[in-house]
């Protein structure tokens, strides 16, 4: 038998970003996940929808605009400081990924706090009818992620700041920046449907 | 090779494999995360579910054996029949073919580990937990009553004011999070640890299967969450997602339900139809004929098993165009499952077919599933669906198609890969004994069914009068249970005697197959590959040139693994796995007291999701560097690439 050739891996990089980490993989396979439950919520709204005469129903007040508003914008805004916390990993600069992860932060305990006054302002409670079930499920759903991007955020930044920092914890900054993109981008239907359905449809 | 030489591969080799090992004692024993750990116990445990389900079907079938059985009472059968359906479902069929995914993809692939074990540790602690939440809740007399599917309003609290419902849906909770966690996994590690030179047409059909199925279970199974989670609303909260009273619709249930429903049939069958072409290939002493045709037709039926759910609502009234459609989309896709079928018979019929165990079953899949598919035919038309809507014959044609297209398959991938997994052959004669109850005990239980349903029998009824008939027929089915019983004893019997002595040693490559979990010893040692071979070929023992390439120069003495490109699987990085740990466990036992405080107050989400945060934080926490567990950046000098930035691998393939 004769002898293998030998495929020489050693002067392979440690690590890598974007598409090529197996971070990003995990981290799309999450958002798929998660993408296609928001979806679903979504056509049970409109499924809802077609058994109602009247939307939102006689006697109950569309969701008031002001702080959904609001939210939206802090929510877009919150994606600078992502943008540039994820660029800071890329480039492997640690100071500059804590400063980011840290202004992320104050956005995101910001859009938490301002979702409680949206649930507040909905105008309707979950247990009125199938309009205030479907409309809390939505708003619940979306919550549910703004708070765990929130806390993993808090973690991440944590680690990066108390250490001791591995290498691979920057492909973990770029891709929880990866994340934070799709809770943003998401909210952008789930608004669309929350606060303009009941309006315009 | 002289001493020095062979003294210092061994040393290289025990490095090796001390590196990869889960550590010793009861500690490690929790903290372990090598996949084929995993693997293993997720098909002992999946197989330990399909037992008890099994035992459920064989008291049922001896309740209906002739009509006014005393045995069991209305309340309880219908906790039995429950229990089956959601056991065999979410606790046998999906974990199982799952945890043959755990185990042989990233062998098949080449690979040292799964991406994400210690994910995947979480996924099986979190199956375990699951499944004994449902059985001790069933002892409890807590056993949810509701039918596997749980259809509003029965299940909504006027009807269902116990919490077995609850109990239902929370299962439900456990098992998904658990599948999805698998699936990320799978698909990750397909992409993206493939061994050099294994392109996407060179992929195995076996890890084509397991990367569609993982796929559908990613978009199907949102649905069965979010259905779920809205039941659980209703009941404990009193939202009025399911309550017509309020404006809410009971049909909004069957479509969230079956829209993961049917695709979950899928599911299941295409890691079976995975399997069939792994072992046809291997008996036939050939290629797979038509290889592309079939990974297409798995695609596509993965495409089509999601436009197929309306065909469990015919009955529910809806718009005949509607289902007209869905009774398209139904035959439609007998298309696909047909071409992979001509595809089998064209391989064997081209090859040298040897009838061994494995492939025996793999015959009897043939016959079983042709005759289930053809009930499925009969099925989708709406005129015929109507008229045997919850009757028997439903329950023979869901049989044939999941025993036939699931359970025979992995019957072969028991004894197909068995000594792989434990270096033992499993007796060729006692096989044959096995095949033969389990085959005619099947049709003997099944087939009569059809006749049932066709006499107007309904599902899911404890018992029935004498005056209807359906005596005789029942007593023949409970009698095929019987036989089908002692088979699975049998198999039971000989796996565990082939363990201890008496089984032959398997050697590497037992049948002669070609896929690259053969390239390894058998049982497999820790990190799989100490020096990964690159592939030549679809069937790489087969087809590699004698001097393929094997991959040196990953970092001995650290969980190191080659990160390759998604279409052509050239090198890309190497990346450190982590270690095996305990967080993993931890995580799960917080996450159990999360979901089932839940189904009693809704603010156990709140103080519940505490351990849940603390344990995750323990699992992410970077490990002091005392411990072994840090290395500083930047490694030997070298920072992390710029994106875009291919630094080149040395060598060629």
């Amino acid at each position: 038998m004769s002898s293998p050739q030998m495929l020489d891996v050693s002067g392979l990089p440690p690590g890598a970003f974007g598409s090529r980490s197996l971070m990003w993989w995990g981290t799309m396979g999450i958002v798929l996940i998660e993408g296609t439950g928001f979806a679903l919520g979504i056509v049970a709204y409109f499924y809802i929808k077609t058994r109602v005469s009247h939307w939102p129903p006689d006697g109950v007040a569309p969701p008031d605009l002001l702080w959904g508003n609001v939210n939206t914008l802090v929510l877009l805004a919150s994606l600078v400081p992502n943008e540039l916390a994820k660029r800071a990993a890329v480039r492997v600069n640690l100071g500059q990924v804590r400063l980011w992860l840290l202004v992320c932060l104050a956005f995101g305990l910001a859009f938490n706090a301002i979702r409680a006054l949206e649930f507040a302002h909905l105008n309707v409670w979950w247990d009125r009818d199938s309009y205030g079930s479907v409309a809390w499920l939505l708003l619940g759903l979306h919550t549910t992620h703004i708070v765990t991007d929130v806390l993993d955020s808090a973690v991440l930044a944590a680690v990066m700041i108390a250490g001791p920092v591995e290498e691979h914890r920057f492909v973990d900054v770029e891709e929880n920046a990866v994340y934070w993109y799709f809770v943003v981008l998401a909210w952008l239907p789930i608004y669309g449907v929350i606060y303009w359905a009941p309006r315009l449809i | 090779m002289n001493t020095h030489v062979a003294a210092a591969a061994d040393a290289e080799l025990g490095t090796f494999e001390r590196t990869w090992a889960d550590p010793p004692g009861w500690r490690g024993w929790c903290a372990a995360i090598d996949h084929k750990t995993i693997g293993r116990r997720y098909l002992m445990t999946a197989f330990a579910f399909f037992l008890l389900g099994g035992v459920l079907a064989a008291v049922m079938r001896v309740q209906l054996a002739r009509p006014g059985h005393p045995l069991l009472g209305p309340d309880l059968y219908n906790q039995v029949f429950t229990t089956h359906g959601t056991t065999m479902m979410f606790l046998f069929a999906v974990p199982v073919m799952q945890g043959l995914g755990i185990y042989f993809v990233p062998l098949m692939v080449g690979a040292r580990s799964i991406a994400f074990p210690r994910l995947v540790a979480y996924s099986y602690w979190m199956f375990l937990f699951g499944g004994l939440f449902l059985y001790v809740s069933l002892l409890l007399n807590a056993g949810p009553d509701v039918g596997w599917f749980a259809y509003p309003p029965l299940a909504e609290s006027l009807y269902a004011p116990s919490k077995r419902a609850d109990v239902w849906a929370q299962l439900i909770t456990f098992t998904e999070v658990a599948s999805l966690a698998v699936a990320v996994s799978i698909v990750t590690t397909v992409f993206k640890l493939r061994t050099p030179g294994m392109t996407l047409n060179r992929i195995p059909t076996f890890v084509w299967a397991q990367v569609v199925t993982s796929f559908m279970v990613m978009f199907a199974m949102p649905a069965v969450m979010l259905a779920s989670t809205a039941l659980i609303l209703d009941r404990l909260v009193g939202t009025h997602f399911f309550d017509v009273e309020q404006a809410g619709d009971a049909l909004l249930w069957q479509h969230l339900f079956w829209f993961f429903g049917h695709p979950e049939v899928y599911i299941i069958f295409i890691p079976g139809s995975g399997l069939v072409s792994t072992i046809v290939t291997t008996f036939s002493r050939r290629h797979l004929f038509g290889y592309l045709a079939v990974v297409l037709s798995l695609v596509s039926t993965a495409f089509m098993g999601f436009g197929l759910w309306v065909h469990h609502m015919f009955a529910t009234g809806l718009p005949q165009l509607g289902e007209s459609f869905f009774t398209a989309a139904s035959m439609m896709i007998a298309i696909p499952t047909g071409i992979q079928i001509f595809c089998w018979i064209a391989t064997m019929w081209s090859g040298r077919v040897s009838v061994k165990a494995p492939m025996l079953w793999i015959l009897g899949f043939f016959a079983i599933f042709v005759a289930g598919g053809l009930t499925g035919v009969m099925l989708a038309a709406v005129p015929l669906n109507t008229q045997l809507h919850d009757t028997f014959f439903v329950v023979a044609h869901f049989h044939y198609v999941l025993i036939g297209g699931a359970v025979f398959p992995l019957f072969g991938a028991f004894y197909f890969w068995y000594p792989k997994i434990t270096g033992r052959l499993l007796s060729e004669r006692v096989g044959r004994w096995v095949f033969g109850l389990l085959f005619a005990g099947f049709n003997l239980t099944f087939f009569p069914m059809h006749v049932l349903g066709l006499h107007g029998m309904p599902r899911r009824v404890y018992t029935y009068l004498p005056e209807m008939g359906w005596g005789p027929l029942n007593l023949l089915a409970t009698g095929g249970v019987l036989l089908m019983g002692c088979g699975v004893l049998l198999f039971v019997f000989d796996a565990l005697a082939a363990r201890v002595r008496v089984g032959t040693e398997a050697g590497d490559d037992p049948w002669g197959a070609g896929t690259m979990e053969w390239a390894t010893s058998s049982p497999p040692p820790p990190g799989n590959f100490p020096r990964p071979l690159t592939v030549g070929g679809r069937e790489p023992l087969w087809d590699n040139a004698p001097d393929q390439p094997v991959v040196v120069g990953l970092r001995p003495g650290m969980r190191d693994v080659l990160v390759t490109h998604v279409l052509d699987a050239e090198p890309d990085h190497r990346q450190k796995f982590p270690d095996p740990s305990v967080w993993p466990l931890l995580t799960a036992i917080a996450t159990t007291g999360l979901f089932v405080a839940s189904i009693f107050t809704p603010w156990a989400v709140v103080w519940g999701s505490i351990p849940v945060f603390i344990t995750m934080v323990g699992w992410f926490w970077p490990r002091s560097a005392s411990d072994g567990g840090t290395r500083p950046w930047p490694i030997e000098g070298r920072a992390l690439p710029a994106p875009g930035e291919m630094p080149a691998a040395g060598g060629a393939i």
